[in-house]
């Protein structure tokens, strides 16, 4: 049965106080709801927490509920800043109504879209699933940015993320197009690469535009 | 639209028959060789180098042909005919509007792939193209080899396999260029649904143009303003129609467009080059290029950088230019027999004692003006731009733009002003004018900023280390001031004016042996250039302190100044130099150097003058081209800050240095 909008908010509040601050509880009194909320009972009902003492302590069920529940929020929090590009206050807030529909395999379906990240915008830690597992295992690396090649390294252009479409068509009379090979001849102190037989040169911000399959 | 007519009228030599001559348009990337094929077609002379860009102006010659003439038109580089930049807009232009016989696209083997979109374009236009596949050599020494008749029948155009910096290939453009082909139905096509859409756009275009209506509907989609003012104005009461057609179009495929079209063309390039372009399995790594690696690697670059600085600048420009050359030229050339002749040839000739001051007295036109350009300036400028040509036709300056990227971005520059600031090492003026290549006003107004301030120029450089050469504390002050205050100001500026730095990037060419001819030719242009706009000027000044002289006016100056000068601890002779630095500040520093030689400065106080000298207002030439470049406002703000921030570095510098007394 799906969790009401409290109840996933209950479990995040927990995850954090209970598994990433290591207390193993958190205090009733101090949670954002009143202890008298429903969503308490609807979580106790699963069987996913108890309430002893004004604490409150994951179950078995709880915790592994509780760690994608964090997940999804923490990837909803990163699908707003990388691509649709809404941040601070407003991000967050967004994140927070978002993150409940990225359940059923959605929440697979953006982590791979975003490339497994591992880390919230706030630099919290992201719960691997499954697909960031499989991931890891088949050594997928995935699309990255071609500031993450190593001086040396080559990929195939996989695409130009740019809002700027004058710098995207200088990008592309340059050979930088999908599917054309890139070397990475040197990363400083400007990003010297090659495309065909020809070399460039383009500082940081250019190079975090380009995105390269490895 | 304003740019392109300036720039054309000043290349409208009377050598050029425009009478019915037929025209020849030469385009393509910029670093193909353009500019040595139009050197080779015409006879005429424009720059070329190996720094992508270096055409910023349309040239026109006239080639002769078999007795007929030609009109030759050399455009700046482009990449695509949808134009971004203003050199691609100034290229477009001619194909838009001069209906060229015949254009000539010159393009780089080892590049072929990449550059090949461009012919598409061309032929996509129905504009009568021919196809000249240049530096073949270098392709040939990577072991790519290219079908050329191969490559000719799919296009459906002529082409011409070159190499034209070795003069091959060259009777068979011009037998091209006198055949002249007509237009052709391009041979290839794009997927069904984007031929649909440019269908859709082409087919509401009524008018009557030069570029066919695939090409402008492929335009027009891809958002060029140009062309559709042009169509505006050319379809009358149906541009509704096609507007309508074009924003609908432009919003279904508003995704990826760009993209689209680009990945089919590069489709279609894949498909004509396949069997027809083959490149070796392995990479063939020339010695070249090693050295072009070890030049832009930091732990390399930078060592290297110093050798060719030390070398160039200081051995060769300094010391045989500065030093020997100057010795020959001015000590015993001027000094020892052309002063005395002329000196002996005036009072013969002149008996008014105040017109012979004019010419060969303490500040004559002659034993002052002459003497310091020809003597002077002359071999230190000649030196400078000599190693300037040598380091730009070897490819170095691109790979020193992007080595000093990250540095200049803390300025507000990118690593693209690193041309103008080097120059500026020459001559500020050249330097002041050469800004106009930066991407943004913000960026001109600040390397304009910092040229007026604190890059000294040749003439200056030279006399000032011969000063204080002396002294070594002083110069290592002066150097350390002027660095200092160069890397604050540039951060100053950047944080206060508003606007943002543009992004770097930069195409970087095979670094290259200079062939010497090239290099003599450009040397003597830039002297040239130097002489025609530099020598009437020493001339006035002249003549200018020639009548401060017999009016008293110096010695008033002299007097006004005096507290000015005395706040920063000089004695108020040096107001003189200061005075003489208001026209030319190599000027003002040889001044210095004669109040040294007579033994009324001090080693704190020649450094504190010579801090404030080059600080000081740029010669009255920088002065004018910058009011022509950036306009009275800039011009004039420029010239108030950079006064006040001298005297007041001198000041301060005084201050600090009677403090210490490191000095």
């Amino acid at each position: 049965m799906k969790l009401t909008e409290k109840a996933e908010e209950i479990l995040e509040a927990l995850w954090i106080e209970s598994e990433e601050k290591g207390k193993g509880f958190a205090e009733l009194d101090r949670m954002e709801f009143e202890a008298s909320d429903p969503a308490y009972h609807e979580l106790a009902a699963q069987a996913f927490i108890e309430i002893k003492g004004g604490r409150l302590y994951f179950r078995p069920e709880g915790r592994e509920e509780g760690r994608k529940t964090i997940r999804r929020h923490r990837l909803a929090e990163r699908l707003m800043m990388d691509v649709l590009n809404i941040r601070g206050e407003n991000g967050d807030m967004k994140a927070c109504q978002f993150e409940h529909l990225l359940n059923e395999g959605v929440d697979a379906k953006v982590c791979t879209m975003l490339n497994h990240p591992a880390t919230c915008p706030h630099g919290k830690p992201i719960p691997p699933g499954e697909c960031c597992e499989e991931a890891r295992k088949s050594g997928d690396l995935g699309v990255v940015p071609l500031t993450e090649l190593k001086s040396g390294e080559d990929g195939d252009i996989a695409y130009i993320q740019t809002e700027d479409s004058k710098k995207m068509q200088k990008l592309m009379a340059m050979g930088v197009l999908p599917g054309n090979r890139i070397f990475l001849l040197q990363a400083f102190p400007s990003y010297i690469f090659r495309v065909g037989f020809s070399e460039f040169a383009i500082d940081s911000a250019m190079a975090r535009e380009i995105f390269v399959r490895r | 639209m304003s740019f392109f007519k300036k720039k054309g009228s000043c290349h409208e030599a009377p050598t050029v028959a425009n009478d019915g001559a037929r025209k020849v348009a030469l385009v393509g990337n910029p670093n193909v060789g353009k500019s040595v094929l139009f050197n080779a077609l015409t006879g005429a002379y424009v720059t070329v180098s190996n720094y992508p860009g270096t055409s910023v102006e349309v040239a026109r010659g006239n080639a002769v042909i078999d007795g007929e003439h030609f009109e030759v038109i050399d455009t700046p580089g482009m990449y695509s005919i949808l134009p971004i930049t203003e050199e691609e807009r100034v290229a477009r232009e001619i194909l838009l509007n001069e209906r060229p016989n015949l254009v000539i696209h010159v393009l780089d083997a080892r590049n072929l792939e990449r550059m090949l979109p461009m012919t598409l374009q061309l032929i996509e236009a129905e504009l009568p193209v021919v196809l000249v596949v240049n530096i073949m050599d270098e392709a040939a020494r990577m072991g790519l080899s290219i079908d050329i008749p191969l490559l000719s029948r799919r296009l459906g155009i002529p082409v011409i396999g070159a190499a034209t910096a070795k003069k091959v290939g060259l009777p068979e453009i011009r037998a091209a260029i006198r055949a002249s082909v007509g237009g052709a139905t391009p041979p290839f096509g794009y997927s069904r649904l984007m031929e649909g859409d440019i269908a859709a756009i082409s087919t509401r275009l009524k008018g009557d143009y030069l570029l066919s209506k695939k090409s402008l509907a492929l335009l027009l989609l891809q958002g060029d303003g140009e062309v559709a003012d042009l169509v505006r104005s050319t379809e009358g009461e149906g541009a509704v129609d096609v507007e309508e057609g074009v924003k609908d179009k432009r919003f279904e495929r508003r995704e990826s467009f760009h993209l689209d079209l680009s990945m089919e063309r590069k489709g279609i390039v894949k498909g004509i080059l396949d069997g027809a372009f083959t490149a070796p399995e392995k990479r063939v790594v020339t010695l070249a290029e090693r050295i072009a690696r070890w030049t832009v690697r930091p732990a390399t670059g930078v060592p290297l950088l110093l050798i060719v600085l030390y070398f160039g600048l200081y051995k060769f420009v300094g010391e045989f230019g500065a030093g020997t050359l100057v010795d020959v030229l001015e000590t015993k050339g001027f000094k020892e027999l052309f002063n005395p002749w002329i000196t002996g040839v005036v009072k013969h000739f002149v008996p008014w004692v105040v017109i012979q001051e004019l010419f060969i007295g303490e500040y004559g036109v002659i034993t002052l003006g002459i003497r310091y350009a020809v003597g002077i300036i002359l071999p230190i400028v000649a030196t400078f731009f000599l190693f300037f040509s040598v380091l730009e036709d070897s490819g170095y300056f691109p790979r020193l733009a992007l080595l000093v990227d990250r540095l200049f971005k803390t300025m507000g520059l990118t690593g693209r002003a690193v041309i103008p600031m080097v120059l500026g090492f020459g001559c500020d003026t050249m330097a002041t004018m050469v800004t106009r290549t930066l991407e943004t006003v913000r960026e001109r107004v600040i390397a304009t900023l910092l040229l007026a301030l604190a890059i000294p120029c040749s003439a200056q450089l030279g006399v000032i280390l011969a000063l204080l050469s002396k002294s070594p504390g002083a110069l290592l002050v002066w150097s350390v001031c002027l660095i200092l205050i160069f890397l604050l100001v540039g951060l100053l500026a950047a944080k206060v004016l508003p606007g943002e730095t543009p992004m770097f990037y930069m195409e970087i060419p095979p670094m290259r042996l200079p062939q010497l001819s090239n290099v003599l030719t450009k040397t003597y242009t830039r002297m040239q250039w130097y002489f025609i706009e530099i020598l009437p000027l020493f001339i006035i000044a002249s003549v200018l302190l020639w009548l401060g002289k017999i009016t008293n006016f110096f010695e008033t100056m002299v007097t006004w100044m005096s507290p000015v000068m005395a706040s920063l601890g000089l004695p108020k002779q040096t107001a003189v130099a200061f005075i003489f630095g208001f026209f030319r500040r190599d000027y003002g520093a040889a001044g210095l150097y004669d109040l040294q030689t007579q033994g009324l400065l001090n080693p704190r106080q020649l450094t504190v003058a010579a801090v404030t000298l080059t600080l000081f207002i740029p010669c009255v030439a920088q002065f004018l081209i910058m009011k022509r470049e950036r306009g009275w406002n800039v011009a004039i703000s420029i010239g108030v800050f950079v006064s006040v921030f001298a005297f007041g570095s001198g000041w301060l510098l005084n201050r600090f240095l009677l403090m210490t007394a490191i000095l």
